[in-house]
């Protein structure tokens, strides 16, 4: 009774195709974005914006990358740190080195990993579901080996490029407030611009090609096109995404931060989060980065009972235990739960 | 309404395809006409979902050429051929399971929408318009084939004889001057081929869509088809209107049962 569609009259088709058809959601998400955008810089510690909501945020934004891939087109993809990793670099080397604007160095970042990841997705034509996730995972090292070695890039083997003071048209950006606002006015345009994406023509597609790509051909749609337009705005996002969190959280562009691990992180989130939905990869970037911090916060509460050993164990036990939790309750991930709950919430209290 | 008149929309010229030592189809020539339904019949393993695949480029032949409007079909690819407007549905549904009913029906005008990357990012606008324009005409494709309630249903949850109703209304989204049906009413029951064979013959009458399609339930073939075709192992072995086919010995033969000697 409390979430329910009664009374929405759709009169036309613009309605009908809304992001949010239902009045309440629609309030939900306006008073999301002001908790987002004025209650938490206000309320919210150094500590919470700089460790907790930059990456969740961002992470987030390269889950949803992925999810265009991986999720929508159906091409598995085990490389995605290495393409963060091409976003960092670039978008460090155009703003420390050429003083490109920061905007611009981050979308120059974006640009050049969506080129990079168009190459990677080549093969994509041609192999299809675990031997792609294979050619994807070749991706991860010859990136990671070129990072690392090309000397124009890193500066000599295994460097690091460390981030020089930020400003935007002028304003410094040097407190966790200020590079937190920078973060959510670079993912809230990019997540509205996907949620477009994925609804509309090119979105279509992808799904058609993923569930059944002979068909999707037959009716006219073009494998090639398609394909690699889901690796190049895919790669887009993870490089974006790479770009902004060395400025903001890790303060230096060093090939570690983007390794294999990463690429499976990134996985774990959109497939507990959601394949296919932009939504998931917010619950499965919120999942995958906050669940060890709470984990660890919750454990220390019992540091005196426990032998630290045993604590550190605990935390990756109670983290893939949950993992393994969810996935057996909803096996299509956190974004599926949260749409069946609020067919709940419809009926609820009277669900007959 | 003289359906022959003019040249042939679809000619079809002397094909060979062979799998192996298989040969598939061993010199099929077929004519298709503007405006009539025709209907391809044989055993199993006769090569007529070969014929339609090599119709619409999912095999290319081995010999022979296909003219569609005068325009050579043998070498292009498949979406280029479905861009000169030939649509077809397959034997084992194709449909977007992942997908609802509406999106997958909407994916049948694909080659109809051309809003380019930014403006669908964007989407108020440009996008927007053209996304409720087609979304109209999908929506008359819908409300045609009385599938209303099932809109907003993923496809892969439907029960059968309504999947294949949904693939046939795909097909017809993309508005094709030929539509080929492989066979649309396998595995359905009375009722429900009744409604099939409906929807082909509004298709027909109402959208002026040329149709050839595959089918085995002899009564529907005879009952809505104008023209018959019969394959026997890659051979094509007959050809004519249902009464010269119901009398021509050597269908009689292969196909329907030699008839009993006294």
């Amino acid at each position: 009774m409390i979430y329910r569609e009664c009374g929405v009259f759709k009169a036309n088709y613009r309605a009908d195709m809304a992001i949010f058809p239902i009045p309440l959601d629609r309030w939900g998400v306006i008073i999301i974005l002001f908790i987002a955008f004025v209650v938490v810089p206000f309320s919210a510690s150094d500590y919470w914006l700089s460790s907790i909501l930059i990456p969740f945020l961002v992470f987030s934004l390269a889950a949803l990358g992925l999810n265009f891939l991986t999720g929508y087109a159906g091409q598995l993809s085990i490389g995605h740190a290495a393409f963060m990793a091409v976003g960092a670099y670039i978008s460090l080397i155009l703003y420390g080195r050429y003083e490109v604007p920061l905007l611009l160095s981050l979308l120059g970042g974006g640009l050049v990993t969506a080129a990079v990841g168009a190459v990677f997705g080549i093969p994509s034509l041609r192999i299809k579901g675990f031997y792609l996730a294979v050619s994807t995972l070749a991706a991860q090292f010859i990136i990671q080996w070129v990072l690392t070695h090309w000397e124009w890039i890193s500066g000599g083997v295994f460097g690091t490029v460390d981030t020089p003071p930020m400003q935007v048209f002028g304003w410094p950006i040097d407190t966790p407030v200020k590079k937190y606002y920078l973060v959510l006015s670079v993912v809230v345009p990019l997540t509205i611009f996907g949620k477009n994406i994925v609804r509309g023509q090119l979105g279509r597609a992808w799904m058609a090609i993923r569930d059944m790509d002979v068909a999707a051909e037959i009716i006219g749609i073009s494998l090639f096109w398609n394909k690699l337009l889901a690796f190049t705005v895919s790669s887009f996002y993870a490089g974006v995404a790479g770009g902004l969190i060395t400025f903001t959280y890790y303060g230096a562009a060093n090939i570690e931060a983007f390794n294999i691990m990463v690429s499976f992180h990134l996985l774990g989130m959109i497939i507990i989060g959601g394949m296919g939905s932009v939504l998931g990869s917010f619950f499965g970037g919120g999942f995958i980065t906050l669940l060890p911090i709470f984990i660890n916060q919750f454990a220390h509460a019992f540091g005196t009972v426990l032998k630290t050993d045993l604590l550190a164990c605990l935390e990756l036990i109670l983290f893939g235990g949950l993992i393994i939790f969810f996935l057996i309750v909803e096996p299509y991930g956190l974004a599926r739960l949260w749409r069946t709950g609020k067919d709940k919430l419809r009926l609820w209290p009277f669900p007959y | 309404m003289n359906k022959k008149n003019g040249n042939p929309m679809l000619q079809v010229e002397d094909i060979h395809i062979t799998f192996g030592i298989l040969k598939a189809l061993n010199g099929v020539s077929l004519e298709i006409h503007k405006g009539e339904i025709l209907a391809i019949i044989g055993p199993n393993g006769a090569g007529k979902t070969s014929l339609v695949n090599v119709i619409n480029g999912v095999y290319h032949p081995s010999r022979g050429h296909i003219f569609f409007e005068d325009k050579d079909l043998t070498t292009l690819s498949h979406h280029h051929i479905a861009s000169l407007g030939i649509a077809r549905t397959f034997q084992n549904v194709a449909l977007f399971k992942g997908m609802t009913v509406l999106d997958n029906i909407m994916v049948g005008r694909n080659l109809k929408m051309g809003s380019n990357f930014f403006s669908q990012g964007i989407y108020w606008g440009f996008a927007q318009k053209e996304e409720i324009r087609h979304r109209q005409e999908v929506e008359r494709v819908i409300d045609w084939l009385e599938i209303e309630h099932i809109r907003k249903t993923p496809a892969g949850m439907l029960p059968y004889g309504l999947q294949k109703r949904v693939e046939l209304g795909r097909a017809l989204a993309a508005e094709p001057k030929l539509l080929l049906l492989d066979e649309p009413m396998a595995g359905m029951n009375l009722e429900e081929k009744e409604d099939i064979a409906r929807f082909i013959l509004d298709a027909n009458e109402e959208l002026g869509t040329t149709i050839a399609l595959i089918e085995h339930d002899m009564g529907v073939v005879m009952d809505i088809s104008d023209r018959v075709v019969v394959l026997d192992y890659g051979d094509k072995i007959g050809e004519g209107t249902p009464e010269e086919i119901r009398n021509n010995e050597k269908v009689i033969k292969a196909y329907l049962g030699t008839a009993r000697q006294k």
